[in-house]
């Protein structure tokens, strides 16, 4: 066993059995995706950990090669380790097995359409898909099987964020060449339809929904996001503020620049700008240094808003920013987040919950054409709508099956 | 269908001194299902990603039948990466899971039909085209995945070592399958892997690449029994085949005690020593003199052995045996099943034949002598 964190109960896991036939009582009920491998989750010391039977070579490239991802800074699950060299008890080989952190209050895209009726939530998927694809491949990340079943996704204040889980085909290159951005881009765009197709076929995807126009959007925002990130943009030396402009752009897409190409031409006429290196997380980072919450960069965004309300609505907008955040967070946020009981805690990240009463309070106050505290807002959604919400942490009875392809034995 | 030309085809990586692939020239005709191998880092992979637009080509051309598809994106070139990604969709019927990307490229639904019912033919998948594919075997839903490719009629497919997710035993089934598939299909096919087994049993042709240059374009047969350079001779055939460096003397080459014949106007295009190739089942045990071999190893197949040894000769002046590692440095001999040496057992072996069964290559250069 090769793991990058020594957890003794991994041992105890049946090794000596082959994936397929671990018993029950050792799996955690959590929905999965499609896959061509079989994948199982077990507890372990209270974590759930994702197995993936797989041969040994690719478990150990998989690993080293989400090791780097994470390096990197790129959203992808934590590998924990590969198990190699397994024997059954009569000594027959068994494939490796990749082990990953499961991301908690994750859900596979099926998860998250069986259980949704909002129509948009499929196109928010493809949103945050073209985000994480973008990401990768300004990192330099060939991924080769782009697809809904090989992303994670998380709630993000009525966005979604999403995750790498598979990087079984994947190769880091300096720089991706176009080809290699169009490839990756077609394989999406078929994996999607198809996808989607069969979650229609299936019953979960009502016929109203176009599966290639939504595949088609992944290109679309994909393109947009790109050239916004990494375009040459041109303009005369008198026009200097589109240098902020186009930083703030990037800001509100959740970017920063963390360095700008600036070239002015031999006359002095016009200049040039090109982001050359830009880090997505632009409201995450602000939050933590505020406030130490470790959110997703959309919740962060909604979190900033209510922030900036508190410190208007108190008059302390010459106040030490930091300071501000503090009292934010002991007379907002932290009783808004605590306010709920502990048995339905664990159905909603705090920061998910913070953006739900928020969210739960404009529809209160639009209903009754007038302004509600939060207090109030909090009690009311707790009552009403939290006991009804979905446990995100453990959603069960989602079709789970894989569909390995392989030729009989 | 169509041909797929390699013009002076070159990739040099940003900040790279040397080209991954070196003005690769390969001219592969209609139809024909051409392997490139090499070891890696070989350029073999880049060579079939500047074909599938995946690489930029910063050198020389690529075409396809009379198109030059050099500065194409991937998906204008009509060409189809076969294996890739080849989830199956569970509640969609079989026709749908092979028939699906075509609806998204706009195909009518009857052309798609018709497709898919060949495509199923072929791949004798017809009884099951209404079935999900949970109710197929695993070989069958490997064709199905197939299928998806199939469909798409490309002009060209390409395979970058598909079966390398596979064990051995699926492995040799799915090499047999595709090869024949190829044939039916008969669409012009590039396949790339690093086994020389795999090449040598799959191509029409074999392309065997070394450092971004190409060594050898052949048919299998004629690689194994004409390689051009000591490189290709030792990575072609398995046990390889066995490399000495040894003098040469006014009557042929000194292989330990013995002189083996070779006439003088070969001679003459070697040096004072030549590198000498002979593949395992060329050596035949002599009643006294030749190569000396101690056996370490004896490998029974039945029929034949294999012994595994330690020879004597590098030891001398002007003598040396060629081979990557010290483990390598062994010589390798086919043997009849039934008269097999011991262990420790030194017998000696000589070249079968006059000089048909003896390879020889330049001491320097490595090129091939003719004779």
């Amino acid at each position: 066993m090769t793991t990058a964190r020594p957890w003794p109960a991994l041992l105890d896991l049946p090794w000596r059995q082959r994936l397929v036939d671990w018993p029950e009582d050792r799996l955690a009920a959590l929905p999965r995706g499609l896959s061509r491998h079989i994948v199982r989750f077990v507890r372990v010391e209270g974590r759930v950990v994702a197995v993936k039977e797989i041969k040994a070579e690719i478990a150990i490239r998989e690993y080293n090669m989400l090791r780097l991802l994470r390096r990197l800074g790129q959203p992808v699950v934590e590998p924990i380790g590969v198990v190699k060299g397994r024997l059954t008890k009569d000594g027959e080989p068994l494939d490796a097995c990749l082990l990953t952190r499961h991301l908690q209050f994750s859900l596979p895209y099926r998860a998250m359409l069986s259980q949704s009726l909002r129509p948009e939530t499929a196109t928010r998927l493809i949103d945050a898909l073209a985000v994480l694809l973008v990401r990768l491949h300004l990192v330099g990340f060939w991924w080769g099987d782009v697809s809904l079943s090989n992303t994670l996704f998380k709630r993000s204040a009525g966005e979604f964020a999403a995750y790498l889980v598979d990087a079984e085909t994947g190769e880091l290159h300096d720089r991706l060449t176009d080809g290699q951005r169009e490839h990756d881009l077609d394989i999406a765009r078929v994996n999607i339809a198809g996808e989607l197709m069969d979650l229609q076929a299936g019953g979960f995807l009502g016929e109203e929904h176009d599966p290639v126009e939504i595949s088609d959007r992944i290109i679309d925002r994909y393109e947009v996001l790109w050239r916004e990130l990494t375009e040459i943009e041109k303009f005369d030396v008198g026009e200097r503020w589109r240098v902020d402009e186009r930083i703030r752009r990037l800001n509100s897409l959740g970017f920063d620049v963390g360095e700008l190409d600036i070239t002015t031409d031999f006359d002095g006429a016009t200049i040039q700008i090109q982001p050359k290196i830009v880090d997505a997380g632009h409201h995450c980072r602000r939050l933590l240094r505020l406030t130490g919450l470790d959110v997703e960069d959309n919740q962060a965004r909604r979190l900033l808003n209510d922030l900036d309300s508190y410190r208007a609505s108190k008059e302390r907008q010459n106040d030490d920013e930091e300071q501000v955040a503090h009292d934010w967070l002991m007379q907002v946020y932290e009783p808004v987040t605590r306010a709920a009981p502990p048995e339905m805690r664990r159905k909603i990240e705090p920061a998910e919950l913070f953006h739900e009463v928020l969210e739960h309070r404009w529809y209160m106050s639009e209903a009754a054409q007038r302004d509600f505290p939060i207090e109030d807002a909090v009690a009311d959604y707790i009552t009403k709508v939290l006991p009804d919400k979905p446990d995100d942490s453990t959603v069960v009875g989602v079709d789970t099956d894989e569909m390995p392809v392989r030729a009989e034995r | 269908m169509a041909t797929v030309t390699y013009d002076q085809a070159t990739r040099v990586y940003p900040g790279a001194d040397t080209a991954s692939v070196d003005k690769l020239n390969i001219d592969i005709e209609d139809g024909e299902f051409l392997v490139l191998v090499g070891p890696s880092g070989s350029g073999k992979s880049t060579a079939l990603r500047m074909l599938a637009g995946l690489e930029e080509v910063n050198e020389g051309r690529i075409m396809i039948g009379d198109r030059d598809v050099t500065n194409l994106s991937p998906k204008d070139r009509d060409v189809a990466m076969v294996f890739q990604n080849y989830a199956l969709y569970p509640h969609m019927s079989v026709a749908d899971n092979m028939g699906f990307a075509l609806k998204i490229a706009g195909v009518s639904k009857t052309e798609i039909r018709s497709r898919v019912e060949e495509a199923a033919k072929i791949l004798d998948l017809e009884a099951y085209l209404d079935r999900k594919p949970k109710a197929l075997s695993g070989g069958q839903r490997q064709r199905v995945a197939m299928g998806r490719a199939i469909v798409r009629s490309p002009q060209v497919f390409l395979m970058d070592e598909p079966l390398s997710n596979l064990d051995a035993k699926l492995r040799v089934q799915t090499r047999t399958q595709i090869a024949s598939l190829q044939r039916r299909l008969g669409v012009t096919t590039v396949y790339v892997t690093h086994d020389q087994v795999e090449a040598m049993t799959m191509g029409d042709r074999v392309a065997v690449l070394k450092d971004g240059v190409l060594q050898q374009l052949d048919t299998p047969r004629r690689m194994y029994d004409h390689p051009n350079n000591v490189f290709v001779a030792g990575f072609i055939g398995s046990p390889a085949m066995n490399l000495l460096e040894v003098p040469v003397t006014d009557a042929g080459v000194k292989l330990g005690s013995l002189v083996h014949p070779v006439d003088r106007a070969t001679l003459a295009k070697a040096e004072t020593t030549v590198t000498v190739g002979i593949r395992p089942e060329d050596l035949v045990p002599t009643a006294e003199g030749g190569i000396p071999v101690e056996v370490d190893v004896v490998e029974e197949l039945g029929a034949d052995a294999y012994i595994y040894g330690r020879t004597t000769i590098g030891e001398q002046p002007g003598e040396k045996q060629l081979g990557g590692s010290e483990d390598e440095k062994q010589i390798v001999a086919r043997v009849d099943g039934r008269q097999v040496p011991e262990k420790g057992q030194t017998i000696h072996f000589a070249p079968k034949g006059e000089g048909d069964h003896l390879h020889l290559f330049h001491p320097k250069t490595g090129e091939r002598i003719e004779s």
